[in-house]
């Protein structure tokens, strides 16, 4: 892939956007006067934007290039992360979870924890976190500044003493700047006004670029044909090297169906039901702070649970936009006469300087060993022909280093999936298109990093300075903080994407660690608000241990063709044991689904079994308004039979489970 | 809370939507579809969704913001 070439309109349309959001965050200002204003939204906001909102904050980061790079991967099964991973969680959260959280008048989902059980779980949930906030928005503004500085032609070098500042710094700093003024201006009601601006920049920057390519392809039953060429030879586009059924990538549960031998997921209908379904859904959908957030900010008790069904609108058909354009990139790539492959992964500059000395001192005598050099030098999988061709080439006449770099570059076989979309975007867009598709992916990468501070915001200034450092100051005092903890959490933000940059093996440790830490969860919170018999110290103590089991889980098994350490099986290495066969998974999505099976159990038991052997501490008069049996019925205020949450949410579900049946 | 968040998503939509016409109507067309001016079609989309929210923005404001 080249860098593009933007034309003055594509600049024009970057500009705007950047312009728009900064003035959200202005306009917004004048209307901020306490704490809550800045922190909640002082609960002010209409349904259908905190609804939006709650879709975009999640629609941010990497999802929009990750799905793509899943569906070039996966085909159609990808959707489950939708119609199985997302649909349910969000209208059983609009239903049955929102009325507590709403309700109680909690200010953050770890607040509920305080009041439901006790400081302890409130102090765990808090800190983890807001550690994981701050690491996420330093992923997103990470990657955001890679893709500029790739793209965008400008190179920035500014020599600050010994250290050099380069285009990468300069995005970084540009980019999180854009988002520190309009949350420090608008706080969260300016992050979820943008989110919804990057909800409509997104939508309509990617839809014609699917559009465009879904026409080049020939439309559904000609798409569907072609992944049945990638599902029958998947090593052709270096897919895996086993072959599978024609319907393995076109159909989005025959192959789950068939069992994870039959599926590049390599998973079956336990892991993803349960698994994915349930556990991780569940888990993120309905317990974590960023998105339940939006719905906290939602003017009254009805928006508040219309937010999560407005947004499972959107969220049903993103597959459309997101998982699409990676089964056309697939398709595009087997159809002769395209000229089309799947980006390859880019080589470093460093490596590229090695292997660029490697052609030259090569001969064609000595051809094979410099291929090898060379292959060890990059450390991708290369094309031999191609080296061959490269090397005879030089040989004959001495190519330029920009010759070679490029068909060097030409000759890696791995594929690098995140980058189908930019592919995609670059093939299709003219001039004016272009700054749109673009824009709308900066936008995905902006909200993203403001999702996440405002969260950070909130949990920082209520559940841990106020709760714990300083409570009982003015209003006046937690809004100074909280303006303050902006500015800290941009600056943390930009610290942890230097971190990723540099050490992204310390980033996986720590993702690592986020999963042991949330897989767990949802079973905590579906104790405590369905059952008044669970106690703090139950709730406490089995989220740690259930945490503990993932990690142990993790620390046993291991996915077909991992090495063990960070990838599993790290506990079978420290006791000297080869790995059994019944602990390899066939590939890591597996592990991870079954991961969180096994941490929710445990903690699930765990839970309820210390409860029933600790004595409670709370009465059922404190409980009334957070758990289910001991809070009088909720009346829909709705006059409309068809507007009430259980009405709409039924009717949902019914067309996530056509969509379903239309994709089998 | 003070803004219509209709006001912002019109103009920049409706901007945006004029920008792409301009440049659909200078030659538009997808590099690989050459017979698509796929500018012009979709300056136009735009310009409709952008219009669509600023007449909500202005409807709203005569009847007082939407429940």
């Amino acid at each position: 892939m080249q860098p593009v070439h933007l034309a003055w309109v594509d600049y024009t349309i970057l500009i705007a956007y950047t312009f728009f959001v900064i003035g959200i965050g202005f306009a917004l200002r004048k209307h901020l006067k306490s704490s809550s204003d800045f922190l909640t939204s002082g609960r002010s906001i209409p349904a259908w934007v905190t609804g939006l909102a709650f879709i975009s904050a999640n629609l941010g980061a990497l999802e929009v290039v990750g799905m793509a790079a899943s569906g070039a991967q996966y085909g159609v099964a990808t959707a489950h992360f939708y119609w199985v991973g997302a649909i349910p969680a969000m209208l059983f959260l609009a239903v049955f979870m929102m009325p507590f959280y709403y309700g109680s008048k909690a200010r953050s989902v770890p607040e509920y924890l305080n009041m439901r059980f006790d400081g302890r779980v409130r102090c765990f949930n808090s800190i983890s976190f807001a550690i994981m906030t701050v690491f996420a928005s330093g992923i997103s503004m990470d990657a955001l500044a890679r893709m500029l500085t790739f793209l965008l032609p400008w190179k920035h070098e500014y020599n600050l003493g010994s250290h050099v500042f380069g285009s990468y710094d300069f995005y970084l700093v540009v980019c999180s700047a854009i988002v520190l003024v309009y949350v420090l201006k608008g706080g969260l009601t300016s992050a979820i006004y943008t989110e919804v601006l990057q909800f409509f920049m997104i939508v309509l920057g990617f839809t014609p670029v699917v559009w465009l390519g879904f026409k080049e392809v020939g439309g559904w039953d000609a798409l569907k044909q072609k992944l049945s060429i990638v599902a029958q030879n998947p090593a052709a586009l270096s897919l895996g090297d086993k072959a599978y059924s024609p319907d393995a990538w076109g159909h989005a549960w025959t192959p789950i169906i068939a069992g994870p031998a039959h599926n590049p997921m390599g998973v079956g209908v336990f892991p993803i039901v349960f698994g994915l379904g349930f556990v991780l859904s569940f888990g993120y959908w309905c317990t974590n702070f960023l998105v339940v957030q939006r719905a906290m900010a939602a003017r009254n008790m009805g928006a508040a649970r219309r937010t999560p069904l407005i947004a499972a609108v959107p969220k049903m058909l993103f597959p459309a936009i997101v998982i699409l354009p990676g089964m056309i990139a697939v398709a595009l790539a087997v159809i002769p006469g395209k000229d089309y492959r799947l980006p390859p992964v880019a080589i470093s500059a460093t490596a590229m300087s090695r292997a660029i000395n490697d052609v030259k001192a090569a001969t064609p005598d000595t051809a094979a060993a410099a291929e090898e050099k060379i292959k060890a030098d990059v450390k991708l999988g290369m094309d031999p022909a191609k080296l061959t061709a490269i090397i005879q080439a030089n040989s004959t006449s001495a190519l330029s280093d920009d010759d070679l770099k490029v068909k060097l570059q030409d000759a890696v076989t791995d594929t690098y999936y995140n980058g189908v979309t930019l592919s995609l975007i670059e093939r299709y867009c003219p001039a004016g298109l272009l700054g749109l598709a673009l824009t709308a992916l900066l936008a995905s990468f902006m909200s993203g990093m403001a999702g996440n501070v405002t969260a950070f915001n909130t949990i920082w200034t209520y559940d841990l300075y106020q709760a714990y450092l300083a409570p009982g100051k003015s209003d006046r005092h937690y809004f100074v903080v909280g303006q303050s903890t902006t500015v800290v959490g941009i600056i943390l933000s930009i610290f942890c994407a230097y971190f990723s940059s540099h050490y992204s093996n310390a980033m996986n440790v720590i993702q690592l660690v986020f999963g042991f830490v949330n897989a767990p969860l949802f079973a905590t919170f579906l104790l405590g608000m369905f059952w008044a018999r669970t106690t703090g110290t139950g709730a406490f103590i089995g989220l740690i241990l259930g945490t503990c089991t993932s990690a142990v889980y993790h620390g046993f098994t291991i996915y077909t063709g991992g090495t063990p350490g960070l990838q599993g099986a790290y506990l079978w290495h420290m006791l000297g044991h080869a790995v059994p066969d019944a602990c390899v998974l066939p590939s890591s999505m597996a592990q991870n689904f079954w991961l969180a099976s096994f941490a929710f159990i445990s903690c699930f038991i765990f839970t309820a079994g210390i409860s029933l052997a600790t004595a409670r501490t709370k009465t059922n008069e404190e409980l009334k308004g957070l758990v289910y049996s001991l809070t009088p019925k909720l009346k829909d205020d709705e006059t409309h039979f068809l507007l009430r949450p259980a009405v709409l949410a039924t009717i949902l579900l019914v067309c996530c489970v056509i969509l379903n049946i239309i994709f089998w | 809370m003070g803004l219509d968040i209709r006001w912002p998503i019109g103009l920049m939509f409706t901007l945006i939507g004029v920008l792409l016409v301009i440049s659909g109507i200078n030659g538009g067309a997808s590099p690989r579809l050459p017979g698509v001016d796929i500018d012009l079609i979709w300056g136009i989309v735009l310009l409709i969704f952008g219009g669509a929210m600023l007449f909500g923005a202005i409807s709203g404001k005569k009847q007082g913001p939407p429940k």
